[in-house]
């Protein structure tokens, strides 16, 4: 659905955003968030429309959306599975089970840090579905499934 | 009557395969409940038939449950020794009640403390909070008492209350929990804060990656609104920087801005949100206070160790059989924890190494198993609660490589604004990379040149990258302007001191000095 937005859709998506948080406190980033939602990504040419209508400077919007990792301004070209590598799913093996993968060029892997469950990891996950107890088959069933 | 069966709609329970076993037993013609999970993890997904508990359950032993006849049984939920060791007080509901219906938050105790609140005043509820002894369960474990105090003395027209819900800590998931299990729980906790300072908003900052506690937070909000009136809480969803869970960054992202640290002073007590006097707690302890107002402070000071008063949700996690969360008075020891409660390792290995307060804990070894569980003991072993997580490693685990992680994470995760943690954390992973190798590091082409007379022409030995590596970590933390730079030495510093041979040392430098 996002890939067949015209340029005037988009604009259209953004106003609508943009006014839904008019006069709320601090709204750059659930705008953001809501935009990231909408168009898949933040392109660097609703930079300039956020900032006029918040009052900041371009400079501004820049810093932070590149600040955060969660927002990006291209869009996914792969399929993401985000893999939990802190501590815990450590300790669980996980990097063990990340390399069983290391030549899969079909989805992205992408390091998260933490996803809150640490006592049956390795952990993982796709959109908002969570993934736990991942072995190297079930795993390998993720990257199909998602790929 | 169809037999009802209770399961877990927390994230946990989902990701091992929840909705599917409650699918399966809805298809077999039971009534299923979703409710918050008990925190035996182990055993999720876990279903509740008439008090008895069958786990950890797939989609196939569904019918062997309700025939009477399933090897899963773990007996009476309610017996198991996991849960009967437990004090809870903050998880109280847990694994007994639907997270967002009001009525079984009502018919078990909700809104009690609200309405004593109401009855005391706010002065007077303060009192009751300093009384309990509450510390600040996201770490620092500063008096939330003291806290209230100054924001309710602060002069100004407008206050807020802060929730610090960006629980980053790998090995923690308590507030996690509170707000997929209890989320009403801690929305009455936001508002009395915010009876007692003065405070008419509040913001629950979510990090993102717990898409289901933001789905609960935002329904419970919504249905709550009646009973926190005048009082309004909005939820707000991080992006994935694991420095907002730091305060004052996570008063600059709910700004609208980079998530920097500030300096402090001014205390967001005084200068907060927008500026504005700010009470920032973290989910548990907003959560432990309806049970303060509704029991009374001084019953919970009655539970505790030292000056570290009442309950503590401890998290499990890690290399563990047994993990999950154990919510006890403090005092109870490590040794306790990851042997008894835990079960040791899930591998069956000898137990080499636990982290105690996420990333940013110390590496403790066995022999610290006699340590009591409260904020100055730990601290008097060079380490920390933390938020109180546990990461428990068997004796594969690398602990130079743990030591290069934790100088990696601070360097992906730091906010850029003081160069302790901006730099140092780089300089801590090349050096560490060096000692990993045992490669020296020789001069470098501008120390080479001929006009440098001071630089150091020979490579650099072994100890002298050991004692580099301690000199930057005394600089991170004596330098940094916050908990992330300043902490990070406390996990590279332990692995460093208790396992010099992963590093390929005999004894380190430190103790040779000694």
């Amino acid at each position: 659905m996002t890939r067949t937005m015209t340029a005037a859709d988009r604009q259209a998506e953004i106003d609508r955003i943009l006014a839904r948080h008019a006069g709320r406190e601090g709204p750059l980033l659930p705008i953001l968030h809501d935009i990231q939602a909408a168009l898949g990504h933040v392109p660097e040419a609703v930079i300039p429309t956020i900032a006029h209508a918040l009052n900041l400077s371009r400079a501004e919007v820049h810093g932070v959306i590149s600040f955060y990792h969660d927002f990006h301004v291209e869009p996914h070209t792969r399929p993401v599975i985000k893999l939990c590598r802190a501590e815990s799913c450590q300790a669980r093996g996980v990097e063990a089970l990340a390399a069983t993968l290391a030549g899969e060029t079909r989805v992205a892997i992408e390091p998260v840090y933490c996803l809150g469950l640490c006592s049956v990891g390795p952990n993982a996950m796709v959109g908002d579905t969570l993934h736990a107890r991942l072995d190297a088959t079930k795993f390998a069933a993720l990257v199909e499934c998602v790929a | 009557m169809s037999v009802v069966v209770r399961i877990s709609d927390d994230a946990l329970a989902i990701a091992c395969g929840a909705d599917a076993v409650a699918a399966a037993f809805a298809a077999a013609g039971c009534t299923v409940e979703r409710i918050s999970s008990w925190g035996m993890h182990w055993l999720e997904p876990l279903a509740e038939i008439a008090g008895e508990g069958f786990g950890p359950l797939t989609p196939g032993d569904v019918a062997a449950v309700l025939a009477g006849n399933s090897p899963l049984s773990i007996g009476a939920i309610a017996a198991h020794p996991f849960i009967a060791r437990q004090q809870r007080f903050t998880f109280a509901r847990a694994g007994q009640t639907r997270p967002l219906s009001l009525d079984d938050y009502a018919a078990t105790g909700g809104w009690a403390g609200l309405a004593r609140a109401r009855e005391l005043g706010p002065e007077a509820t303060i009192a009751e909070v300093t009384q309990s002894g509450l510390r600040g369960r996201g770490g620092a474990g500063f008096p939330a008492g003291i806290k209230w105090t100054t924001v309710s003395r602060a002069v100004s027209a407008r206050k807020y209350v802060v929730c610090n819900a960006d629980e980053g800590d790998s090995a923690t998931f308590a507030d996690r929990m509170v707000m997929e299990g209890d989320p009403f729980m801690l929305i009455e906790g936001m508002a009395i804060a915010g009876h007692a300072v003065g405070a008419d908003m509040g913001y629950v900052y979510i990090r993102s990656e717990y898409p289901h506690a933001i789905a609960k937070m935002q329904a419970a909000v919504e249905l709550a609104a009646a009973h926190i009136a005048p009082f309004r809480v909005e939820v707000r969803v991080g992006a994935g920087a694991y420095v907002c869970g730091e305060e004052t960054s996570l008063l600059n992202s709910l700004e609208g801005k980079r998530g920097e640290v500030r300096a402090k002073p001014p205390l967001p007590a005084i200068e907060g949100l927008f500026g504005k006097p700010t009470v920032v707690n973290n989910v548990l302890t907003l959560a432990a206070v309806p049970w303060i107002l509704a029991h009374g402070g001084a019953a919970y000071a009655a539970v505790g160790f030292g000056r570290s008063r009442g309950t503590m949700p401890i998290q499990i996690a890690g290399n563990v059989r047994h993990g999950g969360l154990f919510e006890v008075g403090f005092g109870v020891t490590l040794g306790e924890l990851v042997m008894e409660i835990g079960g040791g390792t899930a591998s069956g290995r000898p137990v080499r190494a636990v982290q105690v307060g996420g990333p940013l804990g110390a590496y403790h070894t066995p022999d610290d198993f006699h340590l009591p569980f409260d904020y100055e003991s730990f601290a008097a072993a060079d380490g920390l609660i933390g938020h109180a997580g546990l990461s428990v490693f068997d004796d594969t685990a690398d602990m130079s490589a743990l030591a290069r992680f934790a100088m990696q994470f601070c360097a992906v995760e730091s906010c850029g604004k003081c160069t302790p943690c901006r730099i140092g954390s780089t300089r801590g992973v090349e050096v560490i990379d060096r000692i990993r190798a045992r490669s020296g590091r020789e001069a470098d082409r501008v120390e080479a040149l001929p006009q440098m007379h001071n630089a150091r022409k020979a490579p650099r030995t072994l100890a002298e990258e050991v004692s580099l590596l301690e000199d930057l970590c005394e600089t991170m933390k004596f330098g940094s302007l916050c908990a992330l730079g300043g902490f990070t030495p406390y996990p590279v510093l332990s692995a460093l001191r208790h396992f010099p041979e992963d590093f390929g040392i005999a004894a380190p430098a430190q103790e040779a000095a000694e």
